[in-house]
């Protein structure tokens, strides 16, 4: 599905991006499922999703979706579907409007229907979006980012804004999504939301990845209950304490 | 390019700013056409008015509206779209909104004065159209300084600045240039330095127009004395065109190296 090769990209003087490799498989053979990309704030996690999205130029490197080459590429993003950080939409147009936009863009297929009913957005249909709240604008926000039916999606702090029955929704969503057989790459600070949801964890740390592999498996070298106390370890660089050392998987 | 265009454009319309630049044309222009009574005279204080003043709006709108719509980029630009649809649909749909306040502020109040019956409707189709060029130039040229800086504040900065030297310095330095050298022969230059102000050249493309070069002053006489009306007109209209082909292009060239 995406494979990275040797990427690097600096902002300037400052390198973020140091060489990362990184391969999701197609098939359904573990590796498929929720990955979340997780790390301190400046180590590279909206950069990776950027340059995977073609938004981000890398400066060395390689990216494939689908075995298209991103690089000066546009048509591969029909395979993904991306919710942004942060919900801004232009203010005079309705909700309806905007879902009419991006599907005007897209092309057929989208089936924005369930999601609004799903997230309760009927009432907001016809509001502008200038007029909506934090809240219901992320819902917006994940509508548009699940209403095409990609084998990709890549989501950026999809829970920011959203009240426990939306999250509780957005969690029931992911895993119909999963079913399906997507890969779904997600970055966040919820480390609740994380083990919750995710099979694998992708942990970025100045510009390289640190770890990869099961929040289950973390959570044992570290002997932690909790995954939030299993990443700070990790982070601190300690030693882990069931002796074997730490799973690092330095690419 | 067309899908985003329509959406900008449509986004824009509806904005409450379109309104009240649309509204003060309306109202300048009837309080104007009520105390003179000459449409000649009205096209000249008209055309004073939207050489400032269309800059100056399509300036800070340009730089406003890609910073506000930043984030919303953000969405487009994961979408299966070229990068210069983006930028390009957006650019023409602000400049297109603009353009239109422009025809509906100044053209109702005309229209119902009874423009279309007067020997006045072809100065005024020039004014009109001037008013549309430097719209798009200027929105062009604030668009890609808004690219080019990721910061707010540098970037209404530079653009007020660009705006600035166009509308005031530039006639002043060229002014200060030709008080210095004025022992040497500078029509030449002087006609060569106005194609590279488009407030200038929107300025003859006017006074041609209406025939009253003299009243612009040196330049603008210059300007007929060398070219006669009709190869003037055909010269700083074709400048002016490529002042709205050139920073186009710009937005692409600039569009497609970002990082975003």
């Amino acid at each position: 599905m995406i494979q990275i090769q040797n990427l690097h990209k600096s902002f300037g003087p400052l390198q973020v991006l140091k060489g990362v490799n990184l391969d999701f498989p197609a098939t359904a053979s573990g590796a498929s499922g929720i990955t979340a990309i997780l790390g301190p704030n400046g180590s590279g996690k909206t950069t990776l999703i950027k340059c995977i999205l073609g938004m981000v130029i890398p400066s060395e490197g390689e990216i494939f979706v689908k075995d298209q080459r991103v690089k000066g590429n546009w048509s591969y993003r029909h395979n993904i579907g991306y919710l942004p950080q942060i919900a801004r939409f232009p203010e005079n147009l309705s909700v309806q409007e905007l879902l009419d936009f991006i599907q005007d863009l897209r092309g057929t297929g989208g089936q924005p229907e369930p999601l609004i009913q799903r997230f309760g957005l009927e009432p907001f249909l016809t509001k502008r979006l200038g007029h909506l709240s934090g809240g219901t604008r992320q819902k917006v926000n994940l509508v548009l980012a699940f209403m095409y039916d990609c084998p990709l999606l890549i989501l950026d702090e999809p829970t920011a804004g959203l009240d426990p029955v939306a999250l509780i929704q957005l969690k029931a969503l992911l895993k119909e999504e999963k079913a399906k057989g997507k890969h779904i790459l997600i970055t966040t600070h919820i480390m609740d939301f994380v083990e919750d949801m995710a099979d694998e964890i992708v942990f970025l740390l100045e510009g390289n990845i640190h770890f990869r592999g099961r929040p289950d498996f973390l959570k044992k070298q570290y002997q932690s209950r909790k995954l939030e106390n299993a990443i700070a370890c990790l982070l601190q660089k300690m030693p882990a304490p069931s002796g074997g050392g730490v799973a690092i998987l330095e690419d | 390019m067309f899908k985003i265009f329509k959406y900008s454009f449509f986004d824009l319309m509806r904005s409450r700013w379109s309104l009240i630049y649309a509204a003060f044309y309306f109202l300048f222009t009837i309080g104007l056409l009520w105390l003179s009574n000459d449409l000649s005279k009205v096209v000249i204080s008209l055309m004073n008015v939207i050489l400032i003043l269309c800059p100056l709006i399509a300036t800070m709108f340009g730089v406003m509206y890609y910073y506000n719509s930043r984030e919303f980029v953000e969405l487009l630009l994961a979408q299966p779209i070229r990068r210069s649809a983006i930028f390009w649909g957006q650019y023409f749909g602000l400049a297109a909104s603009l353009s239109l306040s422009l025809v509906i502020g100044l053209g109702v109040p005309f229209a119902m004065y009874g423009i279309f019956q007067s020997a006045e409707i072809f100065n005024f189709s020039i004014l009109i159209l001037n008013g549309i060029l430097l719209s798009f130039i200027f929105s062009g040229v604030a668009f890609f300084i808004a690219l080019r800086n990721e910061q707010k504040i540098r970037g209404f900065g530079l653009a007020i600045v660009a705006w600035l030297f166009f509308a005031v310095i530039y006639d002043g330095l060229l002014l200060l240039a030709l008080m210095y050298f004025r022992d040497y022969p500078l029509e030449r230059l002087a006609i060569g330095a106005s194609l590279f102000n488009p407030i200038d050249l929107s300025r003859i493309l006017i006074l041609l127009k209406l025939d009253i070069s003299a009243l612009m002053g040196y330049t603008g006489a210059v300007f007929q004395k060398f070219m006669g009306t009709g190869i003037g007109m055909f010269l700083s209209l074709s400048v002016l065109l490529l002042w709205i082909v050139v920073p186009g292009w710009a937005i692409r060239w600039v569009a497609d190296r970002k990082d975003f």
